[in-house]
């Protein structure tokens, strides 16, 4: 058992009581709703006669299924358009924050938590959706749920919760120019394994999370759930305060000054206990391309693709076999070989400000390959203004990129964006499964967007730093 | 709500690691307000071709169908939170789940739906896999008091945290009921947070 990390002090500051099952009923802090995984749970509320415990902590936006060219309404989906209908039906009837177009702060759920300033450090955060991870960034115990416990914390603002485990990964040094949080995310999934964060949260630290931006540790924390940790986390810091400052849901004036009081509390103390602890160099780590179906499936992008004889064990050996055959790819095949169709920059593991400026240098006076299809989509009502006040969404036009309207988009095509036949896509996203991108055949490259930018440039998979920027 | 204790059935192999949720359900049926149709879904791209025909797949197998018991392997489950993967599988028949490990999401979710999402070593799954394989109508018998899996001339161990044991055997795996009986206490608790 783990003592003395951020992870126990907000577990201990949130748990209610013990229930008959031994599981704790831990308080959730800030539930975060969106329009695919509600609808359920709001229809069991309805059948049980139950109210939302309480409304004024929970926010709703949608972002899955809208679509990402035209937001016009009645969208011509007609099961999106009914789902879209069902949020706004339901945040209306039990009093629920929504956020749609209309209040110009819509967007992936996971990037509007932090930009509005409504994830703060030391809370509980639940969202129904895996990605909730991200908000650990802040020094939170953020975490993806299912259905019926979204049912759960809207009637109760409560869940049952069996305790994590705590691993420290910690990474000192400086990572080479050219390395960017996605990368660092894809190789600690590439050591650790795809199943090796199983009830594990994860605690991020060294060198390279002290100097890392506020957005950079949202990217990594994002991927904890890729390799199968539930929750990650940084400890909150200056820079978390710094961020967080002045935005719309952030405390103000003395409650500010409290607040952070309260905040610097939070963090792991130097006599804290682990259930695990693993160390790597921020100097091994190279620039990274997905090559399989798992996100752990992955190479630094100057080396060759794996040679599935060398591994021992079956069942992985199995998954890389089942990787070759999806992919089309052969063992040994350099990545710089792989062509792409078409290349997507967005999502909530980098569809942000930095993310979309740092894809935006190396597309800058440079144009998309012919035959590649690459769009950008922010993640956010407010991303998308704040790139077109840095004139990126010219930059990105000029260089062949569409420019899209905020939301999840290609990151898993429950909207118009989906690859058809076996295309294969260069994407800033987080998942590469089977079918993820909405062709059953369809093929994903996970990169960090100045990647996915670089290869939209070149055709096929290329080392950014090949492109001086 | 209804105890949880014995399952009987026959058992539906679904061999290799790592199977992920948008594999046991394409987001595309996640577009879909209810649940009440999911049943139709599991393994969808794995089980038909885009015209329609069948490929071939354990569900889609004539021995497997009526199948109440799910043996899968490393990871089973991981991926996106989707309620709808467990949902698909138990609306489908499957009312519980034998495997190596599951992604923590979908166990979780497993136990939401009454469903035992139990833990078995590699060696005696494979077991079970093959003895599904080889006669697919033995009959399975899965046992939350002795905590373990007999079929044929087998028995073999398998694990479920005892907190979700607990909750299936004794009929609370419905935790709202028990988190509304605490109201008073999380009002305390959340008074104290300082953030609310
Ligand atoms: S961007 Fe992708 S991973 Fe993030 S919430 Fe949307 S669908 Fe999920």
């Amino acid at each position: 058992m783990a003592k003395n990390t951020l992870y126990n002090k907000v577990w201990d500051a949130h748990n209610v009581a013990t229930l008959p099952t031994g599981q704790t009923q831990l308080f959730i802090g800030l539930h975060l709703v969106h329009e695919v995984t509600s609808p359920q749970a709001f229809d069991m509320l309805r059948e049980r006669g139950l109210k939302v415990a309480y409304p004024n902590r929970t926010f709703a936006t949608m972002d899955h299924i809208v679509p990402t060219k035209s937001q016009i309404r009645p969208f011509a989906d007609v099961e999106a358009e009914q789902m879209m209908q069902a949020i706004e039906v339901n945040t209306k009837e039990f009093g629920v924050n929504f956020f749609d177009f209309a209040s110009g702060r819509q967007g992936v759920v996971h990037i509007i938590g932090p930009e509005l300033g409504l994830t703060q450090p030391g809370q509980t955060i639940a969202c129904g959706d895996s990605h909730t991870s991200t908000h650990g960034a802040f020094g939170t115990l953020a975490f993806g749920i299912g259905t019926s416990q979204v049912r759960d914390v809207l009637a109760t603002q409560c869940l049952a919760m069996d305790p994590m485990k705590v691993r420290r990964i910690e990474i000192n040094g400086k990572l080479k120019s050219g390395v960017t949080p996605k990368d660092v995310a894809l190789y600690i999934i590439n050591r650790l394994g795809v199943k090796g964060g199983l009830g594990y949260a994860y605690e991020y630290a060294g060198d390279v999370f002290d100097s890392m931006t506020m957005e950079g540790r949202m990217t990594v924390c994002n991927m904890s759930i890729e390799g199968g940790a539930r929750a990650g986390y940084v400890n909150p810091d200056e820079t978390t305060f710094a961020y967080l400052k002045g935005r719309e849901y952030s405390p103000k004036g003395a409650d500010w000054d409290a607040a952070v009081a309260r905040w610097k509390k939070l963090a792991s103390e130097k006599n804290a206990e682990y259930d695990d602890v693993v160390r790597y160099n921020a100097a091994d780590i190279e620039p990274m391309v997905t090559w399989g179906v798992t996100p752990g499936q992955s190479v630094g992008v100057r080396q060759t693709l794996p040679d599935p004889a060398t591994i021992a064990d079956s069942g992985e050996r199995q998954s890389v076999e089942l990787a070759y055959k999806h992919m089309k790819l052969k063992p040994g095949q350099k990545t710089s070989d792989i062509a792409i169709n078409v290349a997507f920059v967005g999502s909530c593991t980098n569809g942000r400000i930095e993310d979309l400026r740092a894809a935006a240098a190396v597309a800058k006076g440079r144009k998309v390959a012919q035959g590649v299809e690459a769009f950008v989509v922010p993640g956010s009502m407010k991303v998308r203004e704040q790139a077109m006040q840095e004139g990126l969404d010219k930059i990105f036009t000029e260089a062949g990129f569409e420019w899209r309207l905020a939301g999840c988009s290609m990151c898993l095509a429950m909207n118009p964006d989906q690859l058809k036949g076996d295309q294969i896509s260069a994407s800033s996203s987080n998942r590469n499964f089977i079918g993820r991108q909405g062709s059953p055949t369809g093929r994903t490259l996970l990169m960090s967007p100045a990647m996915v930018a670089a290869a939209a440039i070149a055709g096929h998979v290329v080392d950014v730093r090949e492109l001086s920027v | 709500m209804s105890k949880v204790i014995h399952i009987k059935g026959r058992a539906v192999p679904v061999v290799g690691d790592d199977i992920d949720t948008d594999r046991i359900i394409p987001a595309r049926y996640l577009k879909e307000i209810t649940f009440s149709k999911m049943g139709n879904y599991p393994f969808y791209d794995e089980r038909f071709n885009a015209d329609g025909s069948k490929k071939d797949h354990p569900f889609n197998r004539p021995e497997y169908q009526g199948a109440s018991i799910l043996l899968g392997n490393v990871n089973f489950g991981c991926g996106s939170s989707r309620e709808h993967a467990p949902q698909s599988l138990v609306r489908w028949g499957i009312r519980a789940i034998v495997a190596e490990s599951f992604a923590e999401i979908f166990a979780g979710n497993c136990v939401m739906l009454g469903t035992p999402a139990l833990v078995a070593s590699k060696e005696d799954v494979a077991k079970l896999q093959k003895l599904a394989k080889d006669e697919p109508q033995t009959e399975f018998n899965v046992d939350l008091e002795s905590m373990s899996v007999q079929a044929g001339s087998l028995v073999v161990p398998v694990k479920l945290p005892e907190s979700r044991r607990k909750a299936l055997v004794e009929g609370t795996w419905d935790s709202t009921a028990l988190l509304l009986a605490n109201a008073d206490k999380v009002k305390a608790t959340a008074q104290k947070l300082g953030y609310l």
